[in-house]
């Protein structure tokens, strides 16, 4: 059984490096996002009021449990982040109406399980991605989802940024013009690293958005698997009891 | 088996009052407390029970999960993050549920494997084998229509490829998907009927088909790692000298390893419930879209060795229609298991090199098959995948000769070690 063992775990080693590197992608950022970080929440709800739920809805998440979830107080919640006449049980709606899809070519989508689909690094590479793009809608285009119908919203923050190529060969050996990243061109209000926070907040209240028992889930688990060590402990010596007299 | 015959209803009380109506003693009896099982039972053993307990946990949480869930195209995605999210402790029983379903393949293809190491598909057990095998049969099914019901864009596509695979069939093909869709497109009706299939026709099979396997294995008597008889020496009340009652011996050793399991169980849980995206895709996260085809449409990881087979197959003909038997080929190839095994003996401990190397050759193919519907048809996998196809099958249809002309060591008498 060992030889086979082994023998299978070869086989996967060889498989897992072919399929390792993806030629041509931009790889994305780490986000560093802690979902047990309350404070980064809190400010990553504020971030995502102010900055996002005009176009973007949560629809799955109720404004009560977010603000139970996150801590903040009920009148902080109606006074500074319910923009809508929605009540605070309500689901977190956004203001777009239904042909707003004729203002950027496609509707707003809702966020609520984002970082589900796509991760929460993506969200923060996403939010440093814009780039100016004169041949764009909005005048920017983005280095993680190239052709995004979305605005630069956190423009003022970020300040713009301009594209980088470098050359590379193609298949058939010629030379050609690669995007490789962005570099900072007009600077915005905040300096580079409070622009990095500000996102990451974003980032972390919508990995929580998508998953809001995540935090809980994940200390509930240590306690499980404490009974389970201690049940396995107690069936492994009622085992031993019962079997010494077999031989 | 063996069990002295008493006659019913001696016994007092409220047990005596039933087992006077009631074969109940009886049954506990033969089935349990003196049904024999060999002593030397090892780690590949705990399969079976498990596939139990991941059975009942199916049945129990999904009940539950019934009870929130909307079996309609517009409410679907919604209702099961509804349950995510309002449902008391319904992000608890639907990780269950969904995690069950990916340990349910993982303990049944070690089950499965623990008989082609041993020999337990062979004679007396070729029954016992096919319930077996019609038991995988019905989990596939039971887990793909279960896998459309959150109404995610790859349970959407998901289905849309797997059921369009009918339409290959020559002419009865395209009527055929039509009526399993009960539309002219994966749609509401046929998200209706998926659900009445998941949670009543196939789940009411697969108990039948549980009961039915469990009564074979008890009328023939369990293999164990020796592949031999142990009924061949018995004591003077004629039980096994190898064998120990069910109870109590392999009942507490499987709460042991029934505990090591849910351990790992609870890790996934509690942790990782995507399992890194194989056992919840994040493309699923997504509500189904007709008008928007996910960048690669893969199944669930448990069928990706054959969606890998069905992707090596070229058309040819003008058809495709020869990938799907392949496919389906790799499955029906499985019932023929307990005649292929030509020889004489049953465990891979007395078997010769030919059947060892036949066997993990088979196994590293499969898990590469598995790694190649996992990933694009570009680069090294088609080719990865064709070889592996072809020992796929080597493995089954040449069995009839390799292990004929295969060397074989000498069976001991008696059963060697124990559990």
């Amino acid at each position: 059984m060992l030889k086979a063992s082994v023998l299978i775990g070869l086989a996967l080693l060889c498989v897992g490096t072919a399929s390792a590197a993806e030629e041509g992608e931009i790889r994305l950022m780490h986000s560093g996002a802690d979902i047990n970080n309350t404070e980064s929440l809190q400010r990553g709800a504020r971030n995502f009021m102010n900055y996002c739920s005009g176009c973007h809805s949560l629809k799955y998440l109720r404004y009560s449990r977010m603000s139970a979830d996150l801590k903040i107080p009920d009148s902080e919640l109606v006074k500074n982040l319910i923009f809508t006449s929605a009540k605070p049980f309500d689901e977190i709606g956004s203001a777009m109406p239904a042909d707003s899809a004729d203002w950027f070519g496609k509707q707003p989508p809702d966020l609520t399980l984002m970082a589900r689909v796509r991760g929460s690094d993506y969200i923060y590479s996403y939010l440093h991605g814009f780039y100016a793009d004169k041949t764009r809608l909005w005048g920017v285009n983005n280095l993680y989802l190239p052709g995004t119908a979305m605005p630069h919203v956190l423009y003022e923050r970020q300040g713009l940024q301009k594209p980088v190529y470098k050359n590379e060969k193609d298949a058939h050996g010629s030379a050609k013009m690669v995007l490789a990243g962005v570099e900072p061109m007009t600077p915005g209000a905040l300096k580079p690293e409070e622009y990095d926070q500000f996102v990451r907040d974003i980032a972390n209240f919508m990995d929580y958005a998508a998953e809001p028992i995540k935090a809980t889930r994940q200390s509930m688990g240590i306690y499980v698997i404490l009974f389970l060590l201690v049940f396995f402990v107690f069936a492994y010596l009622l085992k031993k009891e019962y079997w010494k007299d077999v031989h | 088996m063996a069990a002295a015959p008493e006659s019913a209803g001696t016994g007092k009380g409220l047990i005596g009052w039933i087992d006077q109506r009631f074969p109940l003693t009886k049954l506990w009896k033969e089935q349990v407390s003196e049904y024999y099982a060999p002593k030397n039972f090892n780690i590949w053993y705990y399969f079976g029970v498990l596939s139990l307990v991941v059975l009942v946990n199916q049945l129990v949480t999904g009940i539950f999960l019934t009870m929130s869930y909307k079996p309609s195209a517009a409410e679907a995605f919604a209702s099961v993050e509804y349950i995510m999210r309002d449902v008391e402790w319904g992000w608890l029983i639907r990780y269950m549920h969904s995690t069950g379903a990916s340990a349910f393949f993982i303990v049944v293809y070690l089950h499965m494997f623990r008989a082609l190491l041993y020999g337990s598909a062979r004679k007396p057990r070729e029954l016992l084998w096919i319930f077996g095998v019609l038991i995988y049969v019905l989990l596939m099914a039971e887990a793909f229509m279960g896998y459309v019901l959150p109404w995610g864009n790859m349970s959407y596509w998901g289905a849309q490829v797997i059921v369009s695979l009918f339409s290959s069939l020559p002419v009865i093909g395209a009527t055929l998907v039509e009526w399993i869709r009960g539309d002219y497109n994966i749609a509401d009706p046929t998200l209706n009927r998926f659900f009445a299939l998941h949670v009543a026709a196939l789940p009411l099979a697969l108990i039948f088909l549980v009961v039915a396997h469990l009564m074979a294995l008890h009328e023939v008597g369990s293999n164990n790692p020796d592949g031999i008889d142990i009924h061949k020496y018995q004591d003077a009340k004629g039980h096994p000298l190898d064998g120990v009652p069910f109870h109590p011996y392999y009942t507490v050793k499987d709460s042991v390893g029934i505990a090591a399991f849910l351990l790992i169980f609870a890790a996934v849980i509690f942790f990782a419930p995507n399992f890194f995206g194989l056992f919840l895709e994040s493309n699923n996260f997504e509500p189904a879209n007709p008008l928007q085809t996910p960048p690669d449409i893969t199944p669930v990881w448990y069928f990706t060795p054959f969606y890998a087979m069905l992707r090596a197959v070229p058309s040819a003909f003008g058809t495709q229609v020869w990938g799907v038997l392949v496919m389906g080929g790799a499955i029906v190839v499985l019932f023929f298991v307990p005649w292929l095994d030509k020889s004489p003996v049953r465990s891979i401990r007395y078997k010769g090199p030919i059947y060892k190397i036949m066997l993990a050759l088979f196994s590293v193919s499969f898990i590469i098959l598995a790694v190649c519907g996992m990933n694009p048809p570009s680069g090294i996998y088609p080719l990865l995948a064709r070889v592996c196809t072809a020992i796929y099958f080597a493995f089954f249809l040449l069995m009839p000769w390799y292990t004929k002309i295969d060397s074989v060591k000498p069976v001991p008498e008696r059963v060697t070690g124990h559990a």
